[in-house]
């Protein structure tokens, strides 16, 4: 694994007077996973799919540190995204570039450990909104990226479906450390999920702060963890309190 | 089960009211079910039938490939590009809306009563309806499952094969449907005006001499052969490819 470089210099939609994201820098050390953190309509999304290359139309650059390669992404979206006309496994296959790179064994582990195994021939209209929101996620992984993009993954979840699919995406992250950039406009879901928060701004759209979530891993389900040190982070930066 | 009781029960109604009705008007105009079923097999049994019949048919094959691989090329682009849609958007109102008739009897007058010249017809007529649905197809497109494509970075190929003819299937299966039932219409009017064989050609000289039965005869034959691509070919397809749907 690689650290991976993000450098947008400017990213202006057509017609408008501002730039959607201006100035913006971010390195992601490899394996970490980092929480960006803004306002609804901010260009969190217009920023992964320029990442993506979704949207070509910047200035900048996203690279593998110390190489001019262009890392291997894997997207999981707002929505799961998935051909419904494919089985769970024909979508999962599909994200690979050939029938040769296909990975079986790995494919069926994650299959496994999102406890999807016994619905890899379903369609996804047979599955629940939370199963397939699993099976985006582990095509994400299937292909052993070099920078995973979630972009709110759990938004319009009901609250137990999120915190399952949520625990699950922790837990596998945890097996399979890969560099993950998860947008989420829910600061709770930032610190119990990520290494760095990155606060930014709202158009143009910068990086106004990191901070390093300094709590265990394995104290990240006690909510009042989560509650003290998002109450130390808005004491210790007035700024943040319009964002969260 | 319901379903095929009631079809078979509708079309012993329509025998039986057709039926009475002959007997009623005891005219050569209507001719009864079992005349037109004798001069049918009477027909088939010269050969004259089935010749007429292929000669049709073929016409319509390749009629049809040609409409629909120049029509879905071109409603692709269209629906992709609003450009050149922009630009062409006019030419396909006015062509959608030229009368077959004239289309047919101009491509006689410029390029002669040949084989050519007729084919050229037919896909004159049917390629804008092609175009028109297929554009419609692309349009409604699914965004995000094309930006996943993008994202994963899936040849154009792969795109093309799982992604988006997937969606267009039900577009192209209507383009199908609309196009062998209208293309079967304007063939037999360029059979008609400017051909010696085929089914057109056929009724042309039924109607000269009158007689119904062997124009009911006919049109019950080419019937069942668009009736048997229907359940032979396209709902097959249509099968395999709805699958996911139960």
């Amino acid at each position: 694994m690689t650290d991976v470089t993000i450098e947008i210099r400017n990213k202006t939609h057509h017609g408008a007077q501002t730039p959607t994201i201006e100035n913006f820098s971010l390195s992601l050390g490899a394996g970490e996973f980092v929480c960006l953190v803004g306002q609804s309509g901010c260009g969190k999304t217009t920023l992964l799919n320029s990442i993506a290359g979704l949207d070509a139309n910047y200035v900048g650059n996203i690279r593998l540190s110390n190489t001019t390669q262009s890392p291997k992404i894997g997207y999981v979206f707002q929505q799961p995204c998935l051909l419904p006309w494919r089985t769970v496994r024909e979508n999962i296959e599909l994200a690979f570039a050939s029938h040769t790179d296909y990975q079986n064994a790995h494919v069926e582990s994650l299959l496994d450990f999102m406890q999807l195994t016994a619905y890899a021939e379903a369609y996804p209209k047979q599955l629940s909104e939370g199963m397939r929101r699993r099976v985006s996620i582990i095509r994400a992984f299937a292909i052993n990226p070099n920078l995973l993009l979630l972009d709110e993954p759990f938004v319009s979840l009901d609250a137990p479906m999120a915190r399952e699919v949520r625990l699950l995406l922790e837990n596998l992250w945890h097996e399979r450390p890969h560099t993950i950039l998860f947008v989420t406009h829910d600061l709770r879901e930032a610190i119990a999920l990520a290494d760095k928060l990155v606060f930014l701004t709202s158009r143009p759209m910068r990086v106004l702060r990191e901070i390093r979530v300094n709590i265990a891993r394995n104290l990240r389900q006690d909510t009042q963890q989560i509650e003290d040190f998002r109450s130390k982070l808005i004491e210790n930066h007035p700024e943040l309190h319009e964002l969260i | 089960m319901f379903s095929k009781t009631l079809s078979t029960l509708s079309i012993l109604v329509f025998l039986s009211l057709w039926q009475l009705l002959a007997w009623y008007l005891n005219s050569s105009l209507l001719p009864l079910p079992q005349t037109v079923a004798y001069v049918f097999f009477a027909h088939c049994q010269s050969g004259e039938l089935p010749y007429h019949l292929g000669v049709t048919m073929l016409r319509l094959l390749v009629s049809f490939f040609i409409s629909m691989s120049i029509g879905c090329i071109i409603g692709v682009a269209l629906g992709r590009n609003e450009k050149l849609n922009a630009f062409l958007d006019h030419w396909l109102v006015i062509f959608l809306n030229v009368p077959a008739l004239v289309t047919i009897i101009l491509c006689y007058v410029w390029f002669g009563l040949s084989e050519s010249a007729a084919i050229l017809a037919v896909v004159i007529n049917k390629v804008p309806n092609v175009i028109v649905t297929l554009r419609e197809g692309t349009r409604a497109l699914d965004k995000d499952l094309l930006n996943m494509a993008k994202s994963y970075q899936l040849s154009q190929f792969k795109t093309l094969k799982h992604v988006i003819l997937p969606q267009l299937h039900p577009f192209l299966m209507s383009a199908t449907r609309s196009g062998i039932a209208l293309i079967w219409k304007i063939i037999l009017m360029v059979e008609l005006l400017g051909r010696s064989n085929g089914m057109g050609y056929q009724l042309h000289l039924f109607f000269q001499w009158f007689d119904i039965a062997s124009i009911l005869a006919y049109t019950i034959a080419f019937v069942g052969v668009i009736q048997l691509i229907e359940f032979a070919v396209l709902k097959p397809i249509d099968n395999i490819a709805k699958r996911w749907r139960l």
